[in-house]
Formats: C-alpha cells, sequence, structure tokens
C-alpha cells in the first residue's frame, strides 16, 4: 500500500486507493458495509479492505454462474490469449506490485520473486488453454460400430478460498488452472493477502476476462468457506491452507450437493501441473454410431 | 387370419417357452465370506438368505458379515498389499487379471443363468450383456497394468493401498468387474460388498479369483445388508472408498469419511433424458426409448427414464411407443424370449408401485402395458406417464424401474432446458439425423456419458460416470484409472 500519508517534502497530500473486491465487472464494497483493518507486520496501521459478507458470495455466484456458459464456449485459443493479457498487465504492473508485497511484509527479494512467478505461471496456464483437452481427452476403442470420445468440460462455478502465505502466488495458482478449465471463479483471499488480491483485482478488469468469470472477494476464512461448502449452485470448493477442521467441515458440508472438493497444502508445490486443471473438469463421453 | 393381420398383430402367434436349462451346475446351500483367499462363516454365525425374484423361492444361505469379520477382511488386503501385491510387477499382475477374465468366459454360461436366478434379469441380457461386459472389462484392464506410466503423462502413478468397494445389485458381477479390475491393475487391493439380494455372482467371482491362483486376500468379498456396507466405510484400514449406489447412500458416505484422508469416489443415480427431435428416424428412436428406460427392467442408474419428445411427433412415437411396449413379454427371466424379467426384491417393487401411485396423485396419466404376469415373483408391467411436469416427483426423483415420463418441448434450447433440469447428471440420450445438432445438444447435456441415436451401450474402453449429484470419478478408460493411483 503505497501513498499512505502527506508527503511533507512537496506540500501535497496522496491520493489513496479505497481497496474494493470485484465482483461481475464492478468494483465493490461489501454490501453489509464492513471493513477490516490491514497492518503491515509491525503493526503499523495500512489501511481498509472489505469484510464480505454471506450475501457477498452469494451475488458472486450469481455473477459467475452468468457469466459460466460464454466463458465456457470461448475458444481455447481465445482463453490462452486472455490469461496471457493479463500475464501482460501484471508484468506492467510488477513494480506496484513489488512495493505492495513489501508492505505487507515481504522481503524485496521474496517480493520480486513472487511477482515473476505469478506472471510466469499465468503464461504457464495460457499455453495450457488450448492443449490440456488434447491431453486428457481420449478417443476410446469400443468393440460395438461407434464412435466414442471423452471431452473435457469445465465443472461451472468454482469456489476458491486463497492462503495468505504467498499473498499474490496462492492466489494466482488457484484461479488460473480453475479458469483456463472454462470455469468461472470466486475467490477468497484473507489477512495481509487482502490487499494484494485487491490490486489483482485491476489486473484482471483489463485483461478482457468476460465480467463475473473472476470474482474476488476479501473476508474472514471462518466466516465463509461453510457458506462456500454449502452453496447449491456452486460445483466445486477448491481450498488451500485448510487446517484439519474446515477440511473436515468442508467436506461433510459438500456432500449436500455433492460439490467436489479439492483441499490443497498452502505449501506451494504443484503450482504448475496440468492436472490441477482436471481437478476442476468434468469428463464427458459421447458414443455416435457409425455407418449408414 | 389374413396376411395382413399376421404382420400387424405378431403376437397373435405368440412364443413358445424356451427356458435356459440350470442343471449343469449346483449351487452351494450356504456361502461363506471371502477373506484372505478362503471362505469361512461369519464370526456370528448369522446368514441370511438369498432368493429369486421370479418365484421367491430361496436360492442359498449367505453369511452375514459383521464388523468384526469386516476387519478381519481389511487385514488381510493390508496384509496381501504390503507382502504381495503391490511389490508385484505389473506385468505379473496384468496375467492374473488375463486369467480371470478367461475363467469368466469359460464359466459364462453358469455365471448368466445364476446372475439371472439372482437378480431376475432376463438370461438374454445376463448371457449377451452382463457377463461378456465383465470378462471383458478385466481383459481391457489386464493389459494396463504394466502400462501405467502412458496413462498419466508427466506423471509416475502409484497404487493407493486397500480399497473398500460397494456395489449394488442391478449388474452384480458387471459392477465386480467395474470395481475390481482397475483397482487390481493399479495394485491395490479389495474389499468388496455385494448387495444382499444378489450376492451369488460375487462369491462364484471368489471361486474364479481362487481357480486363477490370485494371491490370498487380494480380493476379499463379504456380504451382507447396509450394516455391513457401513461397517466397511468406517474401517480406518481403508485407503480408498468406491461406492455404486443411490444419491442419499452416496451423500451419507461422503459425510461420514470427513475428516480422514480416505479418497472416495461415487457413481449415484441419474434421470437421463432422451431426446427425440422431429427428424429423428422415429421407428429407430422407438427402439432406443424401449431399450432406455426398459433394458434390465429400467433397474439401470442411466436409464432413459425422461422422454423429451418434440411437439410435433408427440402422437407419433406415443402412439408407436404403445404400439411396442404391448409386444413386450414380462416374465420368467430364465426364458430366452423374456424382455423384462423379475424386479429385483419386493421391496423395489413397492417403491416402484409407490411412483406409479405418486405420479396419477400429482396429476400424470400411466399407461401400462396389458402383458399377463406371473402369480409369484415381483414384476412391474412397461409404464409409462404423460402430462407429467418438471416439477412432479417422477420427473425428479430415480425410480429405478420399467417407468418412463414423457414431456414435449418446442425448441432445442427447451429440450436443453428440461433435459438439465435435475439434480442428476449421469447420462442423456438424443435422436436426430442431423449431425450438427447432435453435437450441439451432446455439448449441452450436462451429463457424463450422452448417447447419439442409441442408449445404454457400454464398455470396458470407454469412461463412466457422472455430473452434479450423479456423483464423482470415472469407470473404464484411461480415466477410470485414475480413482485407483497417487500421481507423484
Amino acid at each position: 500500500m503505497s501513498g499512505n500519508g502527506e508527503n511533507m517534502k512537496s506540500g501535497r497530500l496522496d491520493v489513496r486507493k479505497t481497496y474494493k473486491m470485484l465482483i461481475g465487472g464492478a468494483f465493490v464494497r461489501s454490501e453489509s458495509g464492513r471493513a477490516l483493518d490491514v497492518n503491515a507486520p509491525g503493526g503499523k496501521w495500512l489501511g481498509h479492505v472489505c469484510r464480505a459478507s454471506r450475501k457477498d458470495f452469494r451475488n458472486a455466484v450469481v455473477a459467475a454462474r452468468k457469466a459460466a456458459s460464454g466463458w465456457s464456449n470461448t475458444t481455447p485459443y481465445l482463453k490462452g490469449q486472455i490469461l496471457y493479457r493479463a500475464a501482460e498487465m501484471l508484468e506492467g504492473r510488477a513494480t506496484t506490485f513489488r512495493e505492495v508485497l513489501q508492505s505487507i511484509g515481504l522481503s524485496p527479494a521474496a517480493a520480486k520473486t513472487e511477482v515473476t512467478q505469478a506472471i510466469d505461471l499465468l503464461v504457464y496456464y495460457a499455453g495450457w488453454a488450448d492443449k490440456y483437452l488434447q491431453v486428457f481427452g481420449s478417443v476410446n476403442p469400443v468393440s460395438s460400430p461407434y464412435f466414442n470420445f471423452s471431452v473435457t468440460e469445465p465443472m461451472g462455478v468454482v469456489a476458491y478460498v486463497a492462503g495468505e502465505k504467498r499473498p499474490l502466488l496462492d492466489l494466482v495458482s488457484g484461479i488460473a488452472p480453475i479458469v483456463a478449465g472454462g470455469n468461472t471463479v470466486i475467490t477468497l483471499s484473507t489477512g495481509r493477502a487482502a490487499v494484494a488480491a485487491m490490486e489483482l483485482g485491476e489486473v484482471l478488469a483489463t485483461s478482457d476476462f468476460p465480467h463475473g468469470v473472476i470474482n474476488l472477494l476479501c473476508g474472514l476464512r471462518e466466516e465463509l468457506v461453510g457458506q462456500m461448502a454449502t452453496h447449491m449452485d456452486v460445483n466445486a470448493l477448491v481450498t488451500q491452507g485448510a487446517d484439519a477442521k474446515e477440511s473436515a467441515a468442508s467436506r461433510e458440508a459438500c456432500a449436500l450437493n455433492l460439490k467436489r472438493f479439492f483441499p490443497r497444502e498452502a505449501n506451494g508445490k504443484g503450482d504448475e501441473d496440468p492436472y490441477r486443471i482436471l481437478d476442476t473438469v468434468e469428463i464427458k463421453t459421447t458414443w455416435h454410431p457409425v455407418g449408414g | 387370419m389374413t396376411e395382413t393381420s399376421i404382420s400387424t398383430k405378431g403376437s397373435n402367434w405368440g412364443y413358445a417357452p424356451a427356458p435356459e436349462s440350470a442343471d449343469h451346475f449346483k449351487l452351494k446351500e450356504q456361502y461363506g465370506l471371502f477373506i484372505g483367499g478362503k471362505f469361512v462363516p461369519a464370526g456370528s454365525g448369522k446368514r441370511f438368505a438369498t432368493i429369486n425374484p421370479a418365484n421367491e423361492k430361496t436360492l442359498a444361505q449367505i453369511a452375514d458379515a459383521g464388523e468384526k469379520d469386516v476387519d478381519k477382511a481389511v487385514k488381510a488386503a493390508r496384509t496381501a498389499y504390503d507382502k504381495v501385491w503391490r511389490k508385484m510387477s505389473g506385468r505379473e499382475r496384468g496375467k492374473y487379471l488375463y486369467r480371470i477374465a478367461r475363467i469368466i468366459q469359460e464359466k459364462a454360461r453358469e455365471l448368466a443363468v445364476v446372475e439371472s436366478m439372482d437378480g431376475g434379469k432376463p438370461i438374454r441380457e445376463s448371457r449377451d450383456v452382463d457377463i461378456p461386459l465383465a470378462a471383458a472389462h478385466f481383459f481391457y484392464h489386464a493389459g494396463w497394468a504394466d502400462k501405467l506410466g502412458y496413462a498419466f503423462p508427466g506423471k509416475s502413478a502409484s497404487p493407493i493401498g486397500v480399497a473398500g468397494q460397494i456395489i449394488p445389485w442391478n449388474f452384480p458381477l458387471l459392477m465386480v468387474a467395474w470395481k475390481v479390475a482397475p483397482a487390481l491393475a493399479c495394485g491395490n487391493t479389495v474389499v468388496l460388498k455385494p448387495a444382499e439380494t444378489t450376492p451369488l455372482t460375487a462369491l462364484l467371482f471368489a471361486e474364479i479369483c481362487q481357480e486363477a491362483g490370485l494371491p490370498d486376500g487380494v480380493f476379499n468379498c463379504i456380504t451382507g445388508a447396509g450394516s455391513t456396507g457401513a461397517a466397511l466405510v468406517k474401517h480406518p484400514g481403508l485407503d480408498k472408498v468406491a461406492f455404486t449406489g443411490s444419491t442419499d447412500v452416496g451423500k451419507a458416505i461422503q459425510k461420514s469419511l470427513a475428516g480422514r484422508s480416505t479418497k472416495l469416489t461415487l457413481e449415484l443415480g441419474g434421470k437421463a433424458a432422451n431426446i427425440i427431435f422431429e427428424d429423428a428416424a422415429i421407428d429407430q428412436a422407438v427402439e432406443g426409448i424401449i431399450n432406455g428406460i426398459f433394458f434390465n427392467q429400467g433397474h439401470v442408474c442411466c436409464a432413459g427414464s425422461r422422454l423429451l419428445v418434440q411437439e410435433s411427433v408427440e402422437q407419433e412415437v406415443v402412439e408407436k411407443l404403445k404400439a411396442r411396449m404391448e409386444h413386450l413379454i414380462v416374465g420368467d427371466p430364465l426364458d430366452k424370449n423374456t424382455d423384462i424379467g423379475a424386479i429385483n426384491s419386493k421391496a423395489q417393487c413397492e417403491r416402484i408401485r409407490d411412483y406409479l401411485k405418486v405420479g396419477q396423485d400429482e396429476g400424470a396419466e400411466l399407461f401400462q402395458t396389458k402383458c399377463p404376469v406371473p402369480e409369484k415373483g415381483y414384476w412391474v408391467r412397461p409404464s409409462f406417464f404423460t402430462k407429467v411436469a418438471q416439477s412432479h416427483r417422477i420427473v425428479q426423483e430415480e425410480i429405478f424401474g420399467p417407468v418412463l415420463a414423457i414431456q414435449s418441448f418446442r425448441t432445442l434450447d427447451e429440450a436443453l432446458e428440461k433435459a438439465n433440469n435435475t439434480p442428476y447428471g449421469l447420462s442423456g440420450g438424443v435422436w436426430t439425423d442431423k449431425g450438427a445438432k447432435i453435437f450441439k445438444v451432446t455439448r449441452g447435456i450436462k451429463a457424463g456419458v450422452i448417447w447419439a441415436n442409441t442408449f445404454n451401450k457400454f464398455d470396458p474402453s470407454s469412461p463412466f460416470g457422472g455430473y452434479k449429484e450423479s456423483g464423482y470419478g470415472r469407470e473404464g478408460g484411461r480415466h477410470g484409472l485414475r480413482p485407483y493411483v497417487e500421481l507423484s
């Protein structure tokens, strides 16, 4: 968070940024009007972020569902280009992101590494957008006169809970495979990571993602994860860094509509892995007769 | 009788009974649990009867496994996994599966007859579908055992451990094959619980494992009802649970596994839409509707239990369907002329009859054929409902019987909207002469298996499994291996 005070030398007051969430392509505050303080590691107050409510999450699901069919039918080539554009936008704001990450406690070296890795990860998944179907789909040699093939299809709307350890990378490594797979997503960022997430919203909003494809919330994990797991119009829940208690509760709650549930550890392993795309796609098999 | 009346009223000719003989083998009076390569009685000494639903006669007494038996079976599977199976090369594992496939083929007749006696399905289906497909499933997966590196590009695959598998009564031996073949091919060991109304072919399969020389404990079979299944799922020694059955039980299993690292795949209910467009080959489509809903008495999770027919051909399709249904023969499962066998159990028969009542109470119009049915046993005549609304229970809920709900539509979009408007997503069908329309519809149906101008086709190389509340995971094909491996 830069521009946090008065520049005494010039006598000019900095214009601060109001951090807003991204829902359905619009930058919004929480409908609840609530905010959370964000402090630097030393305790210095940095500013406010929204504290999303359950209603905000429901609104985001509506936006994500509305966008789901369009995004799923977007050509793989275009999906790849849009993900690549996000990398371009992030690269262009790399300096800002390094400053933001440092303000919330990362060392300059760690901040730099995280930003470059996040950019490269977007490029990595941009490249997968028009290839994973070839790797994971199949033509099946059935013993009857049918042309039988299996393709991947997006699950639909996915909720993602990001860890805090790598404020930018934990979020990007979750979003990229989900949207590369043709799903729309609602993310939750918490604690200090919320700041990086809200900055990322500005990158994503200028990357040609159709409104509602990526929706970014920030707030309290314990307040929202249960809602994400029980929502009847969410197809999958991916969480990062959940403790045993949260994972158990989520797995149980996801049984309500048999939402797919993927708890991932927050160890940063496997960021680059096309099998993560496979987590949030379904396999559809079609039988088509061969003959007159 | 004029020639015309012969060709249009073929039923006048009737069919002489053509029963398959059951004298070439003898069932034992009682069967034990198959644990560690041996048949053993249940610790409690309890047994239950498995009956022939076509005549309500007892076929054999079956051991009723309790918690201690489940524990023994899981431990036997663990020992076999640690000491033998995980260490064996994929090549050798595969050879055991090939042996099993061959023995199933050799005993095909016995297995088919027992399947029809225990479960009520027509011998034609056991003989031509269930048993050959079960053998094919083992043959297909045998070949994967030493080629798993090619199934998961960029990854190395290793087995998960001990799998607990619970299967339903609608395709007893075929479900054994769907569950056991991929699990064993990938290097896991198995504790299987067949359904309490159809345990016999799973127990004959245990004998086949003995004949194949499969190492003790690699395959274990525990028989019993829901409580046996619950004890299996609860057992902390399982690394993986695979369940095929109802959505309610599937959800309960997922809940009971919360807080454990045990992996889970679920193949659950369905309410598939079979969509007939006006440009379809109507006679062919009518055959497809028949096959979709009356195959195996409608005891099929992927059954085409909802017919969506384009308004312009609705009357024609319904009339032809009625005429065709009147020719279906309901009766002795062992008769080679039988089209529709016995309902699997008394409980299921009552459940279907409840739905027939519910449908009428909700205002739908019931049509049932007039064919005779035997006095003893459990039977439901082929049935369909018209004048149904999307919200009706007979449209939303899985009946698992020979009962079809018919709705009409005007546009393709309306058909898709209706097709997708249930919590399920297992399968679907589309009938049209237009290739482009086929692809639009098959893409639009949110379900795991879609048949175009056909229905209810299965193959070991073809992945099967659902979207939404029809469960997750695939069985068959390369994708069906994924639930049985760890990737690194």
